[in-house]
């Protein structure tokens, strides 16, 4: 399957890609790893006519870490959080949660950056971020502004992002509370049918795939403040909640098994 | 068109593509190639795996620009230059992890990276890590046996051990 045709440009900077995508309004996409992008537009369920590779913006690879605050570039790879040093040390869950993510191919060209843009209800590490209660930081034409994760993800594929702003930035804080994630799913390499993120010994619990966003799960979070066991605190996982129904799973069995994998996230997690 | 130029199996090769020609495309029709398969095409069975900058990588979900000043290795490129198999070639070889031979190609450029990647392989991690390759015939276990005799740990036994040294 060919791709409709585009014109392709390359960036030299994120400023370069700001000013290109505000030249060329919503008929331009920013290209990172393309590993959401190149397969919508090989069904052609996207045409953008014009591609800004942001790809080759080597200076936004990076994981750093200041004042218990971690700062990871926008282009850096799904490995290089797997196998990132200092994530391993002081947070775990994002290099663990990479480790999930499709398959080391998919691994090697997807961005973290690409992944919180895309926005996809069933993606992991967008719930992680969302768990972590991490920022994301975008810039446009008129500079850099800071985004919470919990005010990013607006509605289905669609992100608080403006049609010229791109992530540079994700920002979490350095993270020593217990964390598990549940990543349930049928076939190898694929998306989570359901998964359960949790941060901080159960402070920041966020669900995949169970509705049009990665949704923050308040409730368990209030219960497990209130110090409900982890099984009473799940029980409430799935409430109000309006999950899809498709080929893997239909809505009640998901409601199922977001209690299920939440009560077994919080017990890894350390909640008893 | 753009102008794309990449080092393949150590050889520079310039070309012009248009921009949404797929990097499998311009290896296998604007190359010749061949040796790097089409399975898919939807970026889920690994039969398209070349190596990008020593990293495993589908080249059905890349645009052959993306690919641009990258050193590319694909398939034909991995034995020696008198024909010699690669070790990963070799240990498919002994451990008969092939039938009809179409995943081949991508399954050994995944896992050349793969124990590149992880020095540490067991069964579950090998599994785990070939999740992106797609295999209709083996089963996979000759597979697996096949890696971690490259792996080095030494906990694979061929499952037809009277073949090894036959034919060379
Ligand atoms: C076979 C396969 C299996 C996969 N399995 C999983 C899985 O199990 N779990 C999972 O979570 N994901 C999975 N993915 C998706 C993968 O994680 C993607 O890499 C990721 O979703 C997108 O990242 P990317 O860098 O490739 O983005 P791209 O595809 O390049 O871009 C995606 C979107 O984000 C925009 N964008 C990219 N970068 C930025 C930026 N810095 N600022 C603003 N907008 C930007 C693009 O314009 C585009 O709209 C899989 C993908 C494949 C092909
Ligand atoms: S042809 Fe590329 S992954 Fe199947
Ligand atoms: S040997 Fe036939 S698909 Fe793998």
């Amino acid at each position: 399957m060919i791709p409709a045709s585009f014109d392709y440009e390359v960036a030299e900077s994120a400023e370069h890609a700001v000013s290109l995508l505000a030249d060329h309004g919503d008929e331009a996409k920013l290209l990172a790893g393309g590993h959401s992008l190149i397969p919508m537009m090989r069904f052609r369920l996207a045409a953008p006519t014009v591609l800004v590779d942001v790809g080759r913006l080597d200076d936004l690879r990076y994981i750093n870490s200041a004042n218990g605050t971690i700062s990871i570039g926008a282009l850096t790879r799904h490995s290089e959080l797997e196998h990132s040093a200092l994530l391993a040390e002081s947070c775990p869950m994002l290099a663990s949660v990479a480790a999930l993510v499709g398959d080391p191919a998919v691994r090697h060209r997807g961005t973290l950056g690409g992944t919180l843009a895309h926005s996809d209800p069933a993606s992991d590490l967008p719930a992680a971020v969302l768990a972590l209660g991490a920022t994301i930081v975008a810039r446009g034409p008129g500079g850099d502004r800071e985004i919470a994760a919990t005010d990013f993800f607006t509605g289905y594929f669609e992100s608080a992002l403006a049609d010229d702003e791109m992530i540079v930035e994700v920002r979490v804080a350095a993270s020593a509370g217990g964390w598990n994630y549940q990543k349930f799913n049928r076939r190898a390499q694929d998306w989570a049918i359901v998964g359960v993120a949790v941060a901080e010994g159960g402070a920041g619990v966020s669900l995949v795939n169970m509705g049009a966003t990665p949704l923050r799960a308040s409730a368990v979070e209030a219960a497990v403040a209130a110090g409900a066991s982890a099984g009473d605190a799940a029980a409430v996982a799935a409430d109000g909640l309006q999950p899809p129904t498709d080929l893997n799973a239909d809505a009640d069995y998901r409601r199922h098994l977001a209690r299920v994998f939440t009560q077994r996230a919080l017990k890894a997690a350390g909640v008893a | 068109m753009e102008s794309v130029k990449f080092a393949v199996n150590g050889t520079e090769r310039s070309l012009e593509v248009e921009p949404r020609t797929l990097l499998v495309h311009a290896l296998r029709d604007e190359l010749r190639l061949t040796g790097t398969n089409i399975g898919c095409d939807s970026s889920s069975c690994g039969a398209c795996t070349v190596l990008v900058d020593g990293q495993s990588a589908k080249s059905c979900t890349m645009f052959a620009v993306q690919a641009d000043g990258a050193d590319i290795t694909t398939i034909e490129g991995v034995a020696d230059a008198d024909g010699k198999m690669h070790p990963m070639q070799q240990a498919f070889h002994e451990h008969h992890a092939l039938q009809c031979g179409y995943c081949t190609p991508g399954m050994v450029m995944a896992a050349i990276s793969l124990v590149e990647e992880y020095p540490e392989l067991d069964d579950h991690s090998v599994r785990h890590g070939l999740e992106g390759n797609l295999c209709r015939c083996t089963g996979y276990q000759n597979i697996v046996n096949a890696v971690l005799a490259v792996a080095g740990s030494g906990s694979a036994t061929p499952i037809r051990p009277y073949q090894s040294g036959q034919g060379e």
